[in-house]
């Protein structure tokens, strides 16, 4: 595993919000004393002490940002450059072509009538490899919707996406999701749900169990800044701090939850500001820089792993992307807005003008990439669509680990009912049982 | 070893063994009701085995005949299971508000001290928290079992429960699932109780294709369906009545053993009439069948316990009335929308022509659980007897 070089990881823990570690000598030696400064309760875990001057406190200091490159893909302090090989940069560099590639293909894909519903990431693309390529695949991975660019790193290749999105006989998930719910027990990915915010305190649980099996592996959980709003946030951060679970929570705010901008998601400094009311080590990071979210995953992936407690880190960036095929975001955000983000600070140039700079790439490198990309998708997608949906058995499966009687009896009755109006059911398009 | 104090009863010229029917507080001797209150007529209910030979030789036992056994009542056996459990599964873990110092009801008792805190401890007040964390832990093969302090306060929790646990391997293909989650809960009336501390919250769930639902009515039932529970491939819900913690006393098989989720129990057998129930309102409807058969010579009433909420046991209930023609459900639960509206739709739909009176409900009355009415609002024996009659006159 890479290590850090010395001055980035003091320099994180500088600008990082400290938090305090819980007194080990918290009250409980007794009651309020007289003519004692310090505050006895129990409540007050990391000591307080008394003032006689009432002030409320709205002003907090802001979270600084965290960042390696500038928007031209320069690093502006050398020393905070990860040093990752080549092979890990240009990988990384391809998966966001080919992630951006099958978005543009599939939004299109949806637009035809060819599947039903799709996700783009435009603009979060570094949100996604900065995190993978600091991990490994011992990290169990929760995510929300928009991580697919995750997943791909580690190794779910665009086909399978493909079947899923298709609900074909491939999919894994045996076409009972809508698309983008992807899932893969051999990717340690654990499968998309819809409801927001609900996998977070499973991302505690799960860390849990690491912690007890003493794994060198971590969680990291993925959410957006409109799932933080949800109570299973908080219940999940609370849940993770007083377990010490070793889990990374990462949120990508990307500056809206569909059409619902931050200003009316919350009145709070962002979603960092929270880490510190649950004791978490926290960071701010631009999200839309892949090497400061490489840096920073990394080293919350220590602290989560080597000192057993969760960390939360804020990703800020920006959703060129509409919310989803079901959405046209121009009915609420200025089409200026989305160009200017795209144009000026658009995560995919400043990785590629970064490794440019390195002499790790090339136009025709870019060219050749976008091509075989394009290439590549476009088999998939052929090939995924040629199949069958799966058998029309799998809708009774998997409910329970055995079927239960209830569930026999209406497999039965169903198929009775195809045998009977066999042209009221499209079962061509099914694969045989 | 447990020891049971016997309760100071009422003194009234009617008491006697008789009005055991009736549920009321040991408060009547002038102590504070216990706070999971006391059901009297269930130390002398003829479902509770309380000698060895009772126990042992009940056939769902028979692989633990040679088993010592102990007097245990309903939380001790539920503490015994779980210890079993922990000890059994290296990555099973109990968790939930309260549990580290033995939890309110006391199921918990010294297993923290016994198995680390590691490994039984408490969660802040969260339930949504404490089942999502749960489901994480089964996600990823652990043996999470959950207490949510009482059933009245699982809401918050219905979302990770019905939304998630319920259809995680379905949703994922059975990439994933998270069979090892267990859900315990305190739940039902307890006297004094009231709209939150009473509720029996089985129907909400029943309509979740996924979950399991169980509801143990005695210490024995309760260990072996705990174990079950634990131990089945898929998230169940362990619904504990809360009045039998102490009320419910009897010899308990001191080895381990499973009871079968999904199968009812014929706790007496009878020809004219099959009465079902689950939980404490087994012992209700004992009583409102003894003092049926006592005004109504000749009459014998088949009395099952159902157990099982889902799967429910179709089979047996189905059999039963067969054979009587008449079929009679009781639950603490309100009426509309209960659980008793489910197994009556499938029994007419299977027994239509064998039906000698429409099927009837003895539930709670549908208004939110009451104070100072809850004599009036639960299905007590009185009207359940009076229900019988009106069955058996139809």
């Amino acid at each position: 595993m890479n290590r850090l070089p010395a001055f980035a990881s003091h320099h994180l823990r500088r600008i990082a919000l400290r938090t305090r570690s819980v007194s080990s000598s918290a009250p409980g030696s007794g009651a309020t004393e007289l003519g004692s400064k310090s505050v006895a309760f129990p409540g007050a875990t990391f000591g307080s002490v008394f003032t006689e001057k009432m002030e409320f406190l709205s002003d907090y200091p802001t979270i600084p940002t965290f960042r390696v490159l500038d928007v031209e893909g320069n690093v502006i302090v050398k020393e905070q450059d990860p040093q990752l090989p080549s092979a890990t940069l240009i990988k990384m560099y391809k998966t966001m072509v080919s992630l951006n590639q099958m978005d543009v293909i599939l939004y299109d894909a949806q637009r035809q009538g060819r599947i039903s519903f799709y996700m783009t990431h435009h603009g979060e693309e570094a949100t996604l490899l900065g995190t993978a390529a600091a991990l490994t695949k011992d990290d169990v991975f929760f995510g929300q919707y928009r991580e697919a660019g995750f997943m791909m790193y580690r190794g779910l290749s665009i086909q399978q996406c493909m079947h899923q999105c298709y609900g074909n006989e491939k999919d894994l998930g045996k076409g009972r999701q809508m698309p983008i719910h992807y899932g893969s027990k051999a990717l340690n990915i654990q499968t998309i749900s819809s409801p927001l915010g609900t996998q977070i305190p499973q991302a505690a649980g799960s860390a849990y169990a690491l912690k007890r099996e003493g794994k060198d592996a971590c969680v990291i959980c993925f959410f957006g800044d409109g799932s933080a709003s949800e109570g299973d946030f908080h219940a999940g951060l609370n849940i993770a701090a007083t377990t010490e679970a070793p889990v990374i929570f990462f949120c990508r705010n990307n500056g809206y939850a569909i059409s619902t901008p931050t200003h009316e998601q919350y009145r709070g400094d962002g979603i960092a500001s929270r880490g510190h009311g649950y004791g978490i080590h926290t960071i701010r990071v631009d999200g839309n820089d892949v090497l400061a979210v490489y840096v920073a995953t990394k080293e919350a992936r220590r602290i989560a792993v080597e000192e057993q407690k969760p960390v939360l880190i804020e990703a800020l960036t920006y959703r060129v992307s509409h919310h989803s095929t079901s959405d046209d975001s121009s009915a609420y955000r200025p089409k200026k807005e989305v160009a200017d983000w795209m144009n000026q600070d658009n995560p995919i140039n400043r990785f590629r003008k970064f490794l440019e700079g390195k002499k790790l790439w090339t136009n025709e490198q870019e060219q050749e990439l976008r091509k075989e990309a394009r290439s590549e998708i476009l088999k998939a997608f052929s090939e995924s669509e040629k199949l069958k949906k799966p058998a029309v058995s799998n809708l009774f499966t998997d409910v329970y680990d055995e079927m239960p009687w209830n569930l026999v009896e209406q497999k039965e009755k169903l198929d009775d009912l195809i045998a009977k109006y066999p042209t009221h059911f499209d079962l061509n398009s099914h694969a045989k049982e | 070893m447990f020891v049971f104090k016997a309760s100071s009863m009422l003194s009234r010229s009617k008491a006697a063994a008789r009005s055991q029917s009736i549920r009321f507080f040991a408060a009547a001797s002038g102590n504070p009701p216990p706070a999971e209150g006391f059901m009297a007529g269930v130390a002398t209910s003829k479902f509770i085995k309380s000698t060895k030979e009772q126990c042992l030789s009940h056939l769902e036992l028979a692989a633990v005949r040679n088993s010592e056994t102990v007097k245990m009542n309903y939380f001790t056996a539920v503490n015994d299971a779980l210890a079993t459990a922990l000890a059994t599964d290296e990555k099973a873990v109990i968790f939930g508000e309260d549990v580290g110092f033995g939890g309110v009801f006391r199921c918990t008792i010294g297993l923290a001290e016994k198995f680390g805190k590691d490994r039984v401890f408490n969660m802040p007040l969260t339930e949504q928290g404490i089942i999502g964390f749960g489901i994480g832990m089964a996600a990823v093969g652990h043996t999470p079992i959950a207490e949510i302090q009482f059933a009245d306060y699982v809401f918050p929790a219905f979302d990770q429960i019905v939304n998630e646990a319920a259809k995680y391997r379905y949703r994922s293909g059975n990439e994933f699932n998270v069979g090892g989650l267990t859900i315990r809960m305190p739940c039902n009336a307890v006297g004094h109780g009231a709209l939150y501390h009473s509720q029996s919250p089985e129907a909400y769930f029943a309509h979740t294709p996924g979950l399991k639902i169980v509801y143990p009515r005695s210490p024995i039932q309760a260990k072996g369906f705990l174990l079950a529970a634990i131990r089945d491939p898929n998230p169940v819900l362990v619904m504990e009545p809360k009045i039998l913690y102490r009320s419910a006393v009897e010899q308990v098989p001191v080895d381990d053993y499973v009871l079968p989720l999904g199968k009812a129990e014929v706790v007496k057998e009878g020809k004219d009439l099959t009465v079902v129930g689950w939980g404490a309102q087994l012992y209700v409807l004992e009583n409102a069948v003894q003092e049926a058969e006592k005004r109504m010579p000749g009459l014998s009433v088949e009395i099952i316990d159902l157990r099982s909420i889902l799967p429910w046991d179709r089979e047996t209930v189905e059999k039963s009335v067969n054979k009587t023609g008449r079929l009679l459900i009781a639950h603490e639960a309100p009426h509309t929308g209960g659980f008793g509206g489910e197994i009556a739709a499938t029994i007419q739909e299977r027994c239509f022509l064998k039906l000698e009176a429409p099927i009837s409900r003895v539930c709670g009355w549908d208004t939110p659980f009451p104070l100072v009415f809850e004599k009036f609002y639960i299905p007590g024996m009185i009207r359940c007897m009076d229900e019988i009659e009106k069955v058996m006159n139809y």
